[in-house]
Formats: structure tokens, C-alpha cells, sequence
């Protein structure tokens, strides 16, 4: 067990895990941030993706010691109101199905647009690929992305 | 005008002042669609109504529906209270829909799965609607003193003319709670309809953006451990023994423990399928810490003997059913199959005289499909949250169907039925999977030897590896024909690993004089179920895609073939027990012609057709694909759909493309294979699903339009793909695809996936 100071959503909050503790379960377990999504557990599903200094990252991959001195984003803290433009324009395309990959494809989406405003099919494709919807939305979720992209 | 007696419903109208679990959170309606005006804000009442199972009304005209079944993915938590709000009258923008716990005493068939939400829910939600409505007219009339008949109500106002009273719904709530049921209400006209058939948003639309706490995995209480599974390594596999001590010093760790799901003399369900009756479960402080303890723990493994238990059937009695021994092995599995195709199956149908003309036939045309095993493999892992103390349980978990693993839980624990609360979370995915809830019996057994509330979560390889997974299946089609290409006689031969996917009496049975089918099945000790439109997901692509190329055969359109068929069975049918109707299923593939421009194709895209009916609702696609960069690309997909009536049309073709992605991604990479038992796919690393990048460009879905009641919608869609794919891969490249997954065969011809 170790003591980490992490800035989350723009909050200073104290944690005392095991230093291979993945962010995953730093924020689901001990900081009730459940909107963080556990789908694999090994990089491969997109589902706990969140924002580390800005850069979309799989959290369960992520060791605590690693995301000290960093900037850490999650779905809850990606707007005040919801109102973050790719969120909006989620529920204009009435994106989700059974909702679960959503906080992770959306927290990819906004990492993409944060880096390039005006991004191309083949753009959002690759920036969204390790982001897999069993339900399979990914139309609506590139639809949802340009609309985004039209309103930043 | 339709008139329903409300006797056929009575449960719905039980009150109960208290609601089971509470109540978890209410959704908002208005807020899943743009943000409401200060005006049309509609604030929480302070006091509520109820005037039956499904509705209560707040003095301020606030209205709280009940969406009776769980929420996986399907919309019904949107679209089961859109039919309640049609019927009672109201405003969608005054509606607050909060989701029902599980309780048989107020509600009937909670359950999610075959299609049958919608289908099944549509005559309850409307008469349960209807007859609010009714009281709070009655209630009026009462008020006003004037008669019923001539009060109108519109969007939660209630009008007479005549005199020139008004008041909202919220003004007569409190007298019309206090009412008698009417023995019979009047249904609205459909063409009247103003909320079903328009598209409303998700109701937990903005809660899902924005990372709320929806799923079982996501629930917390005070006091609450975490667990984790360790399982058997291999179906046919059991656990031995089995060392606490090497778990029991590690960091968070508090106990292990092994749990057995069913006693002895239980007589098991169809729904109480469990890869492994016996597991160990690890406790503890986080579930890091306990998954990091299951990879600690020593345990022995020894073969499984042949084992037997008692079903209970359905209409009482109960049956024995045989697991078999054995460590089972997909090479194996494929060579039995392969023996079982040259053998004579079980005769299900036999129309005219089959065998007699295919030995005139101066042509047969033979080909046998194969599917292999398929997992679920949705987004959250199975999990449940349990707290059980003494003789009192809440189980809140991910369950498709709760009713049927009530009776599972209570046995396990010993405790009644009755003491047993289970609430009902929005799952994160389903696809049948859920359908089998033993993970809720795994977590009750796990809070009751510790007294304390947990949470049990299956890491992705438990989940992957301790499936119920779709069959593998294989189907051989036989079609003799003259000299001059006509159809003598069909006869189809299907079976599967443990199953059969035949429907005998589905198309083209009725089409054909001389028709024969033949189903066989091989025992297994790998556990099954509902997959996403069960034995059609793989008996619809291997039909369809022998009816393409007989199509090319008989030198015929693929589309002017079925029609032909079709017409057949719709003004002379063969046989009696055809259950399909012919016009309706004609109806699709004539609208996916119009809207996909069949009959003017550009020459750069390869298309394909298919059509099926199942879950009561009939759908045609067209697939096409282009060959881009050495690359296979699904361009574009038409679906036409004949559901009925839609309830909420944008989520329903949602649930369509989502049925189509589907489809492609199992039909291109879909499968799992084993090795000594042992599933050689754990995670999505080897596993492989269909992602963004192989999306289809386009997808339209189309609806025909009808005033028939709504059927089934989110299987349908998914069966047909499998062989539009396939029939428009052969125009692309060439070459047929009889052997599911795609993509290994497409790589041979060196072509990139």
C-alpha cells in the first residue's frame, strides 16, 4: 500500500492502494467514479478509456504510480452540464444502445476533436477503432463525431 | 373501435402504497431530448397517485410510468412507456419513467428476450394506459357532474365542452385513485396515435453520456465486499480441491470458499444453465485485490464423470437430464458433424415425394454450411450485487429474466421465494446471455456465507470461458431439377453440437411439392442458449445462401426466385403447418428491391439479397461490398422490415443497424473454438469483433408501413445478414462461403481483413 495524490477532474484526491493498482479501479472502487467502464481488462476494448494530460488512455492498463502529476479526465468530469459538444451530439444521434462502451467512446471522440478539430472517416476510424460496441452503434457514433466537430 | 376487458390484466391493477426496492432513479423523459423551457419544466409532485401497476400521477400533473421489463440495450424502457403514455393520454414532456423492480404480483412477463417485449407488452401497456385514462375521466365526470361520454382529454387535459370545465390530469389524480377499475375500456383508434410511431429519445439517454451509475457493476453500499469466481480450466472439468491458504495473506483478502448453486433434489429450469455448478469464490476488500488473489490460488481440477440432475418440465413432472463426460475438442466436434451429414437424420417434415424425384432429377445441387461456436461477449462482464441476511435477500443484478432464477436463488439459499427481492439493472448488453442468471445465485451464495453485502464480477476471461454460447451447426440443402432447370424437390439436413437449428415449417416449406427435412443433434457437455434469434442466426444464412445459388442455377434474379416461391405458398400451399405468411414476407423483398435500386446496379459494387421471417416479423437486406485497396468493404446495407406497427421508429432503426453491425462482425470473424475442453479464445486479444473500421459505409433501414401489431424487432434484422454478406462476398470475389467465420477463407484469397 502507498499513498498517491492524483488530480482528478480537477480535484485533488489522496488514495491509498497498492502501486500496481490500475486507474480502473483507483476511480471505480475508491473514488465512485463508476462512469469509467470495466470491459477487458487488457487494453483491448475501449471501454475505460479516459483523458491523461489531454491523451486518450485505457485506464486498466494504467498503474496508479503512473497517473501521479497528471491531469486525469473522466466522463464525469468531460463538462459541468453534459453539455460537452461530442455529448450533445450523442443524444442528437440517440447514439447509445445499451449504453455500457459509451463513457469510453466518448471520452475517445473528444480526445480525437481536442486534437484535430476537423477530422476525416479515416481519421475517426483509426482514432476510434480500439473502441469496440457489442451493440454495434458505430455509425451513429461517427455521425455524432462530425456533428461535434460542426459545433466546438 | 377496440374494446379490451381489463379482467384479462387484473394484476396490473394490484396498488401497493410501498414499491418494492424504492424506487431507483427516475428517468427523465424531457430531458433526453433538448432542454426543456423554464415553462415546460415539469417539477417532482409532492404527492403521487397511483392508479395501477404501471402509472401514478402527481397532484401537478407529473406522470410516472413503469417500464415493467429489463432494460439490455432494445429501448423498451423508452418504448414500453410510450405505449402506456399513448393510451393514458398525456404529454411525453410530463412523463418521468422510472424502471419496475421485478414484481410478478403487479406486473406481467418481465422478461426481456425472443423478440417479445413489444409484441407481448403491446395489449397489457395499452389497456393499462387506457383504463388510467378512464378513471380520470370518470373522476371528472364525477367533479363536473356530467356525463363521461362527453369529456375529451388531450396531452394530460381534461375537457367538457359543453360546460367549459378543464383541469389536468394532476387536478382529478387523487379522486380517480380512489375508483373502481372499469370492467371495460375503449382503445384509441391508431390513426389517432400521436406518441407511438414518433421518435422519442432514450429516457436514460443523458445519463448514459454522462457517466451516472446505471449497471449492476457500478452499485455500491455501505459495508459492501467485492468477489471474484475461479472456475473449472475446461468444460467437462470440476473442482477437487483447493487451497485457502494461498489466497488468504494477500493484500484486501478477507476469505475463500467454494459455492455450490444447486442442491441435490433441485429440479432445474430451462433457464438455470450453469457452465460450472461448483466454483470458488475469493472475497475482499477491492476487486483488484481479488482478481489479483485468483490468479494466486492453488487449486485441483479433476475430470468431470458423466453427471445427471432432474429437470422440471414445463407443464410439471419432472425429467432427467445427462451431462456427458469428456474433455471435447473443436477438431472433433467437426469430424463427428462431418459423420452425422452423410447419415439419415430424424424426418421432421416430408411433403409429396421427395426421394422419389430426386432420383429422377437430372441435376442435384448439394452444399453443406457450418457455423462454429459463437460467445456473447457483452460489454459488462456478468456480475451481480447480492446482500443476504438471515432469512431476507436483495439481489440487484443484470438479469434478462428474473422470474426464472427466483425460484433458483430461493433454493440455493433456503430461504423463500418471497424473502427475495430482486431489482432489476439496465445491463450492458445481452444477446441472450443474460438470459441465464446464474451469476445472481453465485453472488446470493456468496453474501450468505458472509452476512454482508457484496459485489461478484466475472473478469473478462471468466466471462469469455464460462459462456452459454451459441452452437456450433451444420446444414446440407439438396435441390434436384429437371433437364430444363425446374425445381423437382428440396430437402434440407441440419443438426448441430447439442442441437438442431431446423425450422421445418419455415420457407421455403410450402413453396415446393416435394420437400424433405431432416435434423440431428450430437451431446455435449459445453453449455448453450439464446444467442440473438437462436438456430435462425445460422439456419437463415445457410438457406439463403443456397437459395442464391439455385437462383444462379435456374438462371433466375435471386429476388424474382423467392418471389416466384413465394407466390407459390401464398395461392397454393404445400402442407398446412406453414408459419409464415407469404404476402408479408413477399412484401420486404419487394421493398428492398425499391430501395436499394436492385434492378438499376452500378457495376463497381457486388450486391447480395437474403430475406427471413422469425420472431414473428419479416426482413429482406441487401449487402453490397466492394474489393478497395485489396480490402472487402461493406459499402452499404437496405434493410426492409415488416414489424408491425413501430412504437419509437429512430430506435428502432438504432436497433437495426445494430442487429446488421452485428451480423457482419460474426459473420466476417465470429468464433470459438476448443481444446481439452478449454475455450481457446479468452479475450477480445484473440477474440475477434467487428469494429469501427469495418463498419458498413451506410446503412438504411426501412420500414413497411401497416396497422398490424407490433412483433418482434431486435432479432430479426440479424439472421438475414449472414448470407446477404456471403451471397454479395460471391460477386466480389468469385467464390462461394459455406464455412462461417468469413475472414480466414477471404484471406486465402489474399484478400486483407
Amino acid at each position: 500500500m502507498a499513498q498517491f495524490n492524483l488530480n482528478i477532474n480537477g480535484k485533488s484526491q489522496q488514495v491509498d492502494v497498492d502501486p500496481n493498482t490500475p486507474l480502473l479501479w483507483v476511480l471505480r472502487d475508491h473514488l465512485d467514479l463508476v462512469g469509467t467502464k470495466f470491459g477487458c481488462g487488457i487494453a483491448q476494448c475501449g471501454a475505460c478509456t479516459i483523458h491523461l494530460d489531454g491523451n486518450a488512455v485505457r485506464s486498466c492498463q494504467l498503474p496508479i504510480s503512473a497517473a501521479e502529476g497528471a491531469q486525469v479526465t473522466t466522463i464525469e468530469g468531460l463538462s459541468e452540464n453534459g453539455d460537452h459538444p461530442v455529448q450533445k451530439a450523442w443524444l442528437e444521434h440517440d447514439v447509445p444502445q445499451c449504453g455500457y462502451c459509451q463513457a469510453g467512446q466518448i471520452m475517445s471522440a473528444a480526445a480525437l476533436l481536442a486534437q484535430n478539430p476537423s477530422p476525416s472517416d479515416t481519421d475517426i476510424d483509426n482514432a476510434m477503432n480500439g473502441n469496440i460496441c457489442r451493440c454495434g452503434t458505430y455509425l451513429r457514433i461517427k455521425a455524432a463525431i462530425k456533428t461535434a466537430s460542426q459545433n466546438l | 373501435m377496440t374494446t379490451v376487458n381489463t379482467k384479462m390484466n387484473r394484476r396490473s391493477f394490484l396498488k401497493a402504497s410501498a414499491l418494492a426496492g424504492g424506487g431507483m432513479m427516475l428517468s427523465f423523459a424531457w430531458l433526453a431530448g433538448c432542454k426543456p423551457t423554464e415553462e415546460e419544466m415539469m417539477g417532482l409532485p409532492k404527492e403521487w397517485f397511483e392508479l395501477n401497476s404501471y402509472i401514478k400521477i402527481g397532484e401537478n400533473g407529473a406522470v410516472t410510468l413503469y417500464s415493467p421489463n429489463p432494460e439490455f440495450g432494445s429501448n423498451v424502457k423508452t418504448s414500453m412507456p410510450m405505449i402506456l403514455a399513448e393510451e393514458l393520454d398525456t404529454d411525453w414532456k410530463h412523463v418521468f419513467v422510472e424502471q419496475a423492480d421485478f414484481y410478478p404480483e403487479r406486473f406481467d412477463r418481465q422478461f426481456t428476450g425472443g423478440s417479445q417485449g413489444i409484441r407481448q407488452g403491446w395489449t397489457p401497456l395499452r389497456t393499462a394506459g387506457a383504463t388510467a385514462r378512464a378513471m380520470l375521466v370518470s373522476a371528472a365526470a364525477q367533479s363536473w357532474n356530467v356525463p363521461a361520454s362527453e369529456i375529451t382529454t388531450n396531452a394530460g387535459q381534461i375537457e367538457h365542452k359543453a360546460s367549459g370545465n378543464k383541469a389536468h390530469y394532476g387536478e382529478m389524480a387523487s379522486l380517480a385513485a380512489t375508483l373502481e377499475v372499469p370492467e371495460e375500456v375503449t382503445l384509441k383508434e391508431i390513426k389517432n396515435f400521436n406518441i407511438i410511431g414518433t421518435s422519442k429519445k432514450n429516457v436514460d439517454g443523458q445519463k448514459i453520456i454522462t457517466g451516472k451509475p446505471l449497471f449492476a457493476i457500478d452499485h455500491k453500499v455501505e459495508g459492501m465486499k467485492y468477489a471474484a469466481l475461479v472456475m473449472p480450466p475446461a468444460f467437462g472439468m470440476q473442482l477437487k480441491s483447493f487451497d485457502k491458504s494461498s489466497v488468504m495473506g494477500m493484500s484486501g483478502i478477507i476469505d475463500a470458499f467454494p459455492i455450490s448453486l444447486f442442491k441435490e433434489d433441485y429440479a432445474r429450469n430451462f433457464f438455470d444453465t450453469t457452465t460450472f455448478p461448483e466454483v470458488v469464490a475469493i472475497v475482499g476488500n477491492s476487486t483488484w485485490e481479488v482478481m489479483q488473489a485468483k490468479k494466486n490460488l492453488t487449486a485441483e481440477w479433476e475430470k468431470a464423470p458423466e453427471t445427471t440432475f432432474p429437470m422440471a418440465g414445463r407443464g410439471g413432472g419432472t425429467s432427467t437430464a445427462v451431462v456427458p463426460a469428456g474433455l471435447e475438442n473443436t477438431n472433433r466436434h467437426k469430424a463427428r458433424m462431418a459423420e452425422y451429414i452423410q447419415k439419415p437424420g430424424n424426418v421432421v417434415r416430408r411433403d409429396g415425394d421427395p426421394e422419389g424425384m430426386f432420383n429422377k432429377a437430372a441435376k442435384v445441387l448439394e452444399r453443406t454450411y457450418t457455423a462454429p461456436f459463437l460467445a456473447h461477449n457483452t460489454m459488462e462482464p456478468m456480475n451481480c450485487f447480492a446482500n443476504v441476511k438471515g432469512d431476507k435477500a436483495i439481489i440487484y443484478g443484470p438479469t434478462q429474466a428474473p422470474e426464472f432464477i427466483s425460484g433458483t436463488i430461493a433454493q440455493a439459499l433456503g430461504i423463500p421465494k418471497e424473502n427475495i427481492q430482486i431489482n432489476l439493472a439496465r445491463m450492458g448488453g445481452g444477446f441472450g446471455r443474460r438470459a441465464y442468471s446464474h451469476h445472481m445465485t453465485e453472488a446470493a451464495l456468496i453474501s450468505q456465507k458472509i452476512q454482508a453485502p457484496v459485489k461478484m464480477v466475472y473478469t473478462r476471461e471468466d466471462d469469455m470461458s464460462a459462456g452459454v454460447y451459441r452452437p456450433t451447426y451444420s446444414a446440407t440443402y439438396r435441390a434436384a431439377l429437371d433437364e430444363n432447370n425446374n425445381l423437382l424437390a428440396f430437402h434440407v439436413k441440419a443438426g448441430g453440437i447439442p442441437e438442431t437449428p431446423l425450422h421445418a415449417n419455415r420457407f421455403p416449406a410450402g413453396a415446393i411439392d416435394h420437400y424433405l427435412a431432416e435434423a440431428w443433434d450430437i451431446p455435449s457437455n459445453i453449455t448453450i442458449g439464446a444467442f440473438r434469434a437462436p438456430r435462425s442466426n445460422f439456419i437463415a444464412g445457410a438457406e439463403q445462401s443456397f437459395l442464391d445459388e439455385l437462383a444462379e442455377e435456374m438462371g433466375k434474379d435471386p429476388i424474382e426466385f423467392r418471389l416466384e416461391l413465394l407466390k407459390r405458398a401464398e395461392t397454393n400451399p404445400v402442407g398446412e403447418r406453414n408459419d409464415y405468411e407469404p404476402k408479408r414476407y413477399a412484401g420486404v423483398l419487394e421493398l428492398v428491391r425499391d430501395k436499394s435500386n436492385w434492378t438499376s446496379q452500378q457495376s463497381n459494387v457486388s450486391r447480395g439479397v437474403s430475406a427471413y421471417f422469425c420472431h414473428n416479423s419479416y426482413v429482406a437486406e441487401v449487402v453490397d461490398t466492394v474489393i478497395k485497396d485489396n480490402q472487402p468493404v461493406v459499402e452499404s446495407v437496405y434493410a426492409a422490415v415488416d414489424c408491425g406497427i413501430v412504437v419509437n421508429p429512430d430506435a428502432a432503426r438504432n436497433m437495426g443497424e445494430g442487429a446488421i453491425v452485428d451480423g457482419i462482425g460474426n459473420a466476417f470473424f465470429g468464433e470459438l473454438t476448443f481444446e481439452n475442453g478449454a475455450p481457446t479464445k479468452r479475450n477480445f486479444d484473440k477474440y475477434r469483433m467487428i469494429r469501427h473500421k469495418e463498419a458498413p459505409k451506410k446503412i438504411e433501414v426501412h420500414f413497411v408501413e401497416n396497422n398490424e401489431d407490433p412483433t418482434g424487432l431486435g432479432e430479426p434484422l440479424f439472421p438475414p445478414v449472414f448470407a446477404a454478406l456471403a451471397n454479395s462476398l460471391y460477386k466480389a470475389t468469385g467464390k462461394r462461403y459455406y464455412e462461417q467465420p468469413f475472414a480466414p477463407q477471404l484471406e486465402m484469397e489474399n484478400l486483407k481483413m
